[in-house]
């Protein structure tokens, strides 16, 4: 290796940029054509389209699995499911839409967005990006494979044992949901580590902490709590499934095992689980009311500071949802403080989205429209939260619909509404077409008002003492008239969801065309043409404020000198964006594609045999070396660009 | 760039590159980055915050598996719950095995930070030495742990501890493996250095993470 000055003869972009810079950049950050090409891609843009996709799949079937359990209790003894298949139909939709819906999307939206807004043209290790996509694609596919064949899991989503244990849940279903476990924890954690570096070092120059958008500050909180609340439900699940396979005790009270390890194990987990699907959500809202009041956002200092805040208390909840177990009281009194206490931090970004639009010009458009709604439900979800989290009444409702009721207040009113705003506003940056308004506000009301059908009349149900779980009733409980009216709300929301499906396909073809910038937004993701092109940012911005495409924009504007015949991008200091180095990034591969195909086969194989995690790990070790091996040609380009340090 | 090797040296050329580090410069809508480096080292690499992620993730799995362990004692009569504690000899050789081979590779990671190719094959083969060694004494420990996985909750633990830190020595030798591969048959460039520095800081991870699980497994039960 020879130490080489700046070499000349490598094309870098200049200030604007000219005409062969933007050609030879598309060609350069292009994904490969062709179905290898495909299966090779790692550009952001591909993999986050592919998550984006993939969770709503999910979400849909998730769905589904639910409307066949309104089904099935819209009237009293109804025979329609029995109870083995019941038992499978809300284990699989409560794993759906947690583990396969509700975490991962918020990270595929993410890994879309996270580089546009930074001012970048790439996440951190796009590989392993891909590779974590992959990852969770196959678990999910395997999840819902076993499901078709009648091994799906039946001991709940969160299946605690010993139900879920080797006496109680003979078979294989418990293990499949022990291993899809597996799979999605390891493609969050992955995801987490890709998104704190990439906001951590590839911000454009002059983003300083203080300037990152919202949504993205937003994102780098959960990043944080994933790294530090999946690891648990990893291990927990791990232990579970060599309690099932290999005969180890730790759940087994008759060996020294305790049951309660795992619901501590879970719920360190599970608590956290609720803010890194509600923080993202906070995120999209941010970004929605500051474009639709047309002003930023009132309070951005206080808003940063209560997500922090948030994720530190997340922390500190989890033995509320263990009221019900014979834990020492005071225990309990110290968890119901902490509980109350995170009312604080959210009603703070509360009380700033208020004076927001209080004193913002408010476009009324169905992402606005969704976030309205967000208020009014999590509201609700909020109060029936702070409720719960008082040790007598919860042991009142515990295991009841009340229970049920909350958590979809929360978790709809909290995320999806936000979520679905999040679709119709960012849906033209994603496809370069607007959705249909139209059939967008249809969407919003039926679901707002399905929604509250469908939910508010389990409160009363919880109250009246129905069980959740059950698969049917008996005409004499008095429980038939709210449960009708129930499954008439969820109908109401299949009917939406589907407005909703039949809008993102149709809008694909006859929306209106967007232009870079349909909304007035103030972040950069909103400066590039709609869809990007494959390098984002034909030169890199430089970042003089908050909100770039409000601000004037002082000299430089953009920066200068990268590679753009080698995919070369700009490292900059983490706090305060100063430009540090340039570094080459990998080009795409097969490989991440292969290696995760290979530790489906470990994760599946492990269930059938433990030798599986031996053998396995051949292929998977094959495959990851395979992919980090650098290649001749692209060792050449990296040469040609080294200056070192 | 690529210094001789003693110490002193090395800290006056840190010195030199702290001086006259490249900057990027204004000129007129440009901010022209073509004089900055294509490769850094530790917190300026991406590699670095990625390693640190992975660390605090497997940390943080350790620790939770630590806690479980108390969580488990504390609800037991006897601790080991029906069979002697595991033998001191193996685990001890092994964790001065695993603290010295802290040497060679802070040597390896000096040697990658002055660019030095052959200081690197060097080091990084001394440190495949050492795992090799460690690997090996790992199925001693495990032999003389004297409890099976399925014995009781205790075994269980122990198992799953011990188990745990093997499956990163495993790890963090395959990849040791090949780093030095590709150090002997190229090809070669900035980047490298920096992925054996990182390696290192990865193995310093590995190796001071086993000093608590240390304590754990060979003294919790004589406490």
């Amino acid at each position: 290796m020879t130490a080489s000055a700046t070499t000349p003869n490598v094309p870098r972009n200049a200030v604007p940029p000219t005409a062969d810079d933007v050609l030879a950049l598309e060609r350069t950050w292009r994904d490969p054509p062709g179905w290898i090409g495909w299966l090779s891609a790692i550009n952001h843009k591909a993999i986050g389209k592919r998550f984006i996709v993939a969770a709503f799949g999910f979400f849909v079937a998730g769905g589904i699995l639910a409307a066949l359990m309104r089904l099935q209790l819209a009237r009293p003894d109804s025979k329609l499911i029995g109870p083995d298949l019941y038992n499978q139909l809300f284990t699989m939709h409560g794993t759906t839409m947690m583990f396969l819906f509700a975490v991962p999307v918020m990270q595929a939206v993410s890994v879309y967005l996270v580089p546009l807004m930074l001012g970048t043209r790439s996440v951190a290790f796009p590989r392993m990006n891909a590779f974590a996509f992959w990852i969770f694609l196959f678990g999910g596919l395997v999840l819902y494979g076993a499901f078709i064949l009648d091994i799906g899991p039946d001991a709940g989503w969160f299946s605690y044992v010993p139900l879920a244990g080797p006496d109680y849940s003979p078979g294989k279903r418990v293990d499949f949901w022990a291993q899809l476990i597996t799979f999605t924890e390891l493609s969050g954690l992955l995801e987490a580590v890709v998104l704190v570096t990439t906001v951590f070092k590839l911000r454009a120059p002059g983003m300083t902490l203080n300037r990152i958008p919202l949504f993205v500050w937003a994102m780098l909180v959960t990043a944080f709590m994933v790294m530090f609340a999946m690891p648990s439900v990893m291990l927990a699940s791990t232990v579970l499934i060599t309690d099932r396979l290999v005969g180890t005790h730790f759940y087994n009270p008759a060996e020294g095992g305790d049951v309660l390890l795992w619901q501590h194990l879970f719920w360190f987990f599970g608590h956290p689980e609720v803010y890194f699907i509600f923080i993202p959500g906070l995120g999209f809202i941010s970004s929605i009311v500051a474009t639709f009041s047309r002003r930023p956002i009132f309070g951005y200092s206080a808003m940063v500071l209560s997500l922090i805040a948030t994720a530190f208390l997340a922390f500190g909840l989890w033995v509320h949802h263990m009221f019900a177990t014979n834990l020492p009281e005071l225990g309990k009194s110290f968890f119901t403080a902490a509980s109350m206490m995170i009312a604080i931090p959210s009603a703070v970004q509360i009380f700033c989205w208020i004076a927001t639009l209080w004193t913002g010009k408010l476009n009324f458009k169905t992402p606005l429209l969704f976030v309205l709604a967000f208020f009014f439900i999590l509201v609700l979800g909020g109060m029936t939260g702070l409720m719960l989290a008082s040790v007598p009444l919860d042991l009142q409702v515990h295991d009841t619909y009340f229970v049920v009721a909350h958590l979809h207040y929360v978790l709809i009113g909290g995320a999806v509404f936000p979520l679905f705003g999040a679709i119709y506003y960012w849906y033209p940056k994603f496809t370069g077409r607007l959705m249909s308004e139209r059939l967008g506000r249809w969407n919003f009301w039926l679901f707002f008002i399905g929604f509250n059908v469908a939910f508010f009349p389990m409160h009363l149900l919880g109250l009246q003492g129905m069980p959740r779980r059950v698969y049917t009733y008996g005409s004499e409980m008095g429980w038939s008239g709210l449960n009708a009216l129930s499954s008439l709300g969820a109908l109401v929301i299949a009917i939406s969801v589907l407005l909703f499906v039949i809008n993102v396909f149709a809008s694909l073809r006859r929306g209106e065309r967007a232009a870079a910038d349909p909304w007035g937004g103030g972040t950069l993701e909103w400066s590039v043409a709609s869809p990007p092109p494959a390098c984002n940012f034909e030169a890199i911005p430089v970042v003089h404020g908050r909100d770039p495409m409000w601000e004037p924009q002082p000299e430089p504007t953009h920066v200068a000198g990268l590679a753009t015949t080698s995919r070369e991008l700009l490292m900059t200091t983490v706090l305060d964006a100063v430009p540090d180095s340039r570094e080459s990034f990998p080009e795409p591969t097969i490989w991440p594609f292969v290696g995760a195909l290979a530790t489906t086969v470990l994760f599946v194989g492990s269930i059938f045999t433990p030798w599986a995690v031996v053998w396995g790990s051949v292929p998977v070790a094959i495959a990851l070396t395979a992919w980090f091996w650098p290649r001749r040609h692209e060792n050449r380009a990296h040469l040609a660009l080294e200056q070192q340090p | 760039m690529i210094e001789n090797g003693s110490q002193s040296t090395h800290a006056a050329a840190m010195a030199r590159r702290e001086a006259s580090a490249p900057a990027a410069r204004a000129v007129g809508k440009a901010l022209d980055v073509t004089e900055l480096p294509s490769f850094a080292f530790s917190h300026r690499s991406l590699m670095w915050w990625g390693t640190l992620g992975l660390m605090a993730i497997e940390g943080m799995v350790f620790a939770l598996a630590i806690i479980s362990y108390f969580y488990l004692r504390t609800h037991a009569d006897r601790w080991p719950m029906s069979t002697p504690p595991p033998a001191l000899l193996w685990g001890t050789l092994n964790t001065i095995v695993l603290v010295a081979s802290m040497l060679p590779n802070h040597l390896a990671k000096r040697a990658a930070e002055r660019l030095d190719r052959r200081g690197v094959q060097l080091w990084i083969s001394v440190c495949l030495g050492a795992a090799v060694l460690f690997l090996v004494i790992r199925a001693f420990e495990f032999a003389h742990l004297n409890c099976r996985w399925d014995t009781d909750a205790y075994g269980s633990i122990v198992w799953l501890l011990l188990g745990l830190h093997t499956f990163h020595l495993v790890t963090d030798t395959w990849d040791t493996g090949v780093l030095l591969t590709l150090f002997f048959t190229g090809p070669l460039e900035g980047k490298r250095y920096v992925d054996v520095s990182e390696n290192a800081l990865y193995w310093y991870f590995v190796v001071l993470s086993w000093l608590p699980i240390y304590a754990v497994v060979y003294l919790g039960p004589r406490g």
